[in-house]
């Protein structure tokens, strides 16, 4: 159970996070108006970018990364059953990550730092923006070093006991975001700021890329934990089932760990500061992160089919009518397994290097990591608040309808937004357009499918509304006397466990022995050229 | 639980860092040493050639066919707006004693006799005749014979010559029916889906660039010559591989073509 400080700094997180995120939705909502064909120009295009930058920073920065935060201070807690270890320095991190998003979005609102949440370098805006992006994942390094002082206590007190599968999970997204946050922070402190505050003019471009991919990919497999900790250790348990297997699942965080990092590279694709051996390495391991996902995909579909057999379902598939899709957690898991699906399968086509070249840079890009982040992530975000929510508050949350029609209208919506996405990218609409002359005859057929997306983003910012609606009412329904908090418990619990299965040292010296081997040379041989800085250009102008 | 993780006894150390092994060595022979052979055939000397291409290793420009330094670099001659200085008023009377040596070819007054396949002179920008000197001269541009004719020449008296010919008259040749024609396509809007500039943009009359001569009236044979000197890489003296980008894009109808419209004008 939880303590009662440990509740108030998760619901911190939460709402920290559930308020950005809110506030983010309706900014991309108003992209998605303004440059369709309902809207005219707003007559600056100045306007759009600053709204994006907000939306990029908030959703990517700043929503997933107290997401993971807070469920991984309820994770600690609750699978290891002892009290938060250093829960002064938690309120420090949170605090911290508060302060950061504050400091970045002054100068974003005020139009002074419209790099977009990639940066973009030699794009240079307010050195304000950096700083705060900076204090975020400072704050962010608190969680990951309390994650492993927990574990660490815990240990001591437990001698040679195998640790339980969520927290194990837990600290493959720390160990994980730690090491590839690294990429953005050298990036930020060593390139980006000397010339934000003025100690240079000149920065190399092509090296700010490359350290950037360092943490490009990598950051989505952060984001991505939170959700396939609930794919194995909430969703079994909530829907009546047993997960299929735990060693499963310890193998499948352990390959993020190691495959995640050395893939960055398929984002430069077509730049030409990177040589094209380098770039099929990291095609090859890009490949190799698909492993974990499959391994996930057949856990989890036979742990829900254990569950659907337990149900009394029969048959070759009769188990899937027996199941219990009144939850929201079964109804959450089939979206984000099928928002996964096409997620993934546009993202085989994104990491060929050759087929890369007919998409790069276009919408359907935009569309391939909002199916894959704001589809199959965020989905189960919503489903894992919904789970602990009666936890924190101590109160029921019983608005299962809300709840399915919150979930139904996100997963329609994020297909509608996405998938007239990817077919106008494939008719070449560029990503990161402010402004489309629809009257041009050769982009006409497009104006149809703008339309289109707009009317998702209208069903998601209803699902938003939705969301915070439920999560308020949840504070003000009658207390209850809840049961202990308990995860999913494996079909075959209490195995021996091999002692790779159990701790990080392998993993992490694979880790960053492949990060190494992969970014080594081009980091070392960029850093080498003289010729390879461009003076910088400053970002932002008054409208 | 208690068994050494980091040993060679250990099966999921052996397993695990032999596999990722497998697979680093697999994809680097694929990616650094197969495909990189594949696609440059012939071009690549080397296995090691092959690897440095495909790590992105930055080599320096080598033009095999040219020796010492214009092997590696285009020219010696830094390009600017204000590299011919300001006028001197003896130049184009010094200039017209010099060339009374070039007449042989490239004819009195800078338009040699028609059927020649010298380029005329009269009319070019100042700057065009005074870089190609110097590249003669240093070898950057090979030539049999204007290297021994450039060799002889001071800097001062290259400049005299570039300036008398800049200010002769182009005797027109008979046969200006390409001004009746219109531009082929590659002369008025390039082509860009193969990065193939508007070849009008810097050779036109109007254009006025430094160094860059004009094209209009040129014999058929030069210009030909010159697109396939450049597309071969034997010639090599374009800064930023300008023309030899342009060139090596081109196939031989184009370069006739472009080289018979330009010639009849």
């Amino acid at each position: 159970m939880f303590s009662d400080d440990t509740r108030r700094l998760v619901l911190g997180h939460f709402w920290f996070a559930f308020a950005a995120f809110f506030i983010a939705l309706l900014l991309g909502a108003w992209q998605m108006y303004v440059r369709s064909p309902l809207s005219a120009w707003i007559g600056h295009p100045e306007l759009y970018y600053r709204s994006v930058t907000a939306h990029g920073s908030a959703m990517a920065y700043v929503f997933p990364t107290l997401v993971a935060m807070g469920f991984g201070y309820a994770i600690s807690e609750l699978s290891l059953k002892q009290p938060l270890v250093g829960r002064r320095w938690a309120w420090a991190g949170l605090a911290l990550v508060i302060a950061g998003t504050v400091v970045a979005m002054v100068p974003v609102s005020m139009g002074l730092a419209t790099v977009l949440y990639t940066f973009y370098p030699p794009l240079v805006g307010h050195a304000g923006y950096y700083i705060g992006v900076v204090l975020i994942v400072v704050g962010s390094w608190i969680w990951v070093a309390l994650m492993s002082v927990n574990l660490r206590t815990w240990r001591r007190a437990h001698p040679g006991a195998a640790v339980p599968l969520p927290m194990f999970a837990n600290l493959a997204g720390a160990y994980l975001w730690a090491w590839t946050s690294l990429g953005a922070a050298i990036e930020i402190l060593f390139l980006i700021l000397p010339v934000a505050l003025g100690f240079k003019s000149t920065i190399d471009a092509g090296l700010a890329r490359v350290f950037f991919s360092w943490t490009l990919h990598a950051i989505v497999y952060f984001w991505l934990m939170p959700a396939y900790i609930a794919f194995y250790t909430l969703v079994p348990r909530a829907i009546g089932g047993r997960l299929y297997s735990d060693a499963m699942g310890r193998v499948s965080f352990i390959l993020f760990l190691v495959f995640s990092m050395p893939v960055g590279m398929h984002h430069l694709f077509q730049d030409p500061q990177v040589g094209s051996g380098v770039k099929f390495l990291h095609a090859v391991f890009t490949g190799m992160v698909s492993v974990p996902t499959l391994l996930t995909v057949f856990t989890i579909v036979a742990s829900v089919e254990i569950a659907g057999r337990l149900r009394g379902g029969t048959g070759l598939l009769g188990w899937v009518k027996a199941l219990p899709w009144h939850n929201p957690m079964m109804l959450a898991v089939a979206f984000s397994f099928i928002l996964l699906g096409f997620g993934g399968a546009g993202g085989l086509i994104n990491m060929s290097y050759q087929l890369d070249f007919a998409i790069h840079n276009t919408q359907w890009i935009t569309g391939h990591f909002h199916l894959i982040f704001g589809g199959a992530i965020v989905i189960m975000y919503f489903a894992l608040a919904y789970d602990l929510w009666p936890h924190l508050t101590g109160r029921a949350l019983a608005e299962g309808r809300m709840m399915k029609a919150q979930l139904w209208l996100w997963f329609v919506g994020m297909l509608v937004v996405t998938f007239p996405w990817h077919v106008v990218g494939i008719m070449g609409m560029p990503r990161r357009m402010a402004y489309f002359d629809y009257s041009y005859p050769e982009i006409a057929p497009q104006a149809v499918t703008v339309i289109m997306s707009f009317f998702g983003a209208l069903m998601l910012v209803a699902s938003g509304v939705l969301f915070v609606l439920v999560l308020l009412r949840g504070h003000r329904a009658p207390r209850i006397a809840l049961p202990e908090f308990r995860f999913s418990q494996a079909v075959h619990a209490g195995l021996r466990l091999p002692v790779a299965l159990n701790g990080y040292a392998l993993w992490l010296a694979l880790m960053i022995g492949l990060s190494l081997l992969n970014y080594g040379y081009p980091i070392a041989q960029l850093m080498a050229l003289e010729e390879s800085s461009v003076p910088a250009v400053p970002a932002g102008a008054a409208p | 639980m208690n068994e050494p993780l980091f040993s060679l006894r250990n099966r999921w150390f052996t397993a695990s860092v032999g596999a990722l092994v497998l697979i680093a060595v697999a994809s680097f022979a694929v990616g650094f040493i197969w495909v990189p052979r594949v696609h440059a055939r012939d071009a690549a000397a080397t296995i090691w050639e092959s690897i440095c291409s495909a790590a992105g290793a930055p080599a320096r420009y080598r033009n095999a066919p040219l020796q010492g330094d214009a092997a590696v670099l285009p020219t010696s001659v830094i390009v600017s707006s204000a590299m011919m200085g300001a006028p001197d008023a003896g130049a184009v009377g010094r200039g017209a004693t010099l060339a009374l040596r070039c007449s042989m070819c490239h004819g009195a007054r800078g338009t040699p006799p028609a059927g020649t396949e010298a380029p005329h002179l009269a009319g070019q920008p100042a700057s065009s005749t005074y870089k190609q000197l110097r590249d003669f001269k240093a070898g950057h541009r090979p030539s049999a014979v204007m290297q021994a004719m450039s060799g002889i020449l001071s800097d001062r008296e290259m400049r005299d010559l570039a300036a008398f010919y800049a200010v002769q008259q182009r005797e027109t040749p008979a046969d200006r029916s390409g001004l009746r024609q219109p531009a082929p396509r590659l002369v008025s809007n390039g082509a860009p889906m193969r990065n193939i500039g508007v070849c009008a943009a810097c050779h036109s009359p109007g254009a006025m660039r430094t160094a860059t001569p004009i094209l209009d009236g040129q014999p058929e044979a030069y210009l030909r010559h010159e697109l396939e000197s450049f597309r071969s890489g034997h010639r090599a003296n374009d800064i930023n591989r300008q023309m030899r980008n342009v060139a090596h894009q081109m196939s031989d109808e184009e370069i006739a073509l472009v080289a018979t419209w330009y010639a009849r004008r």
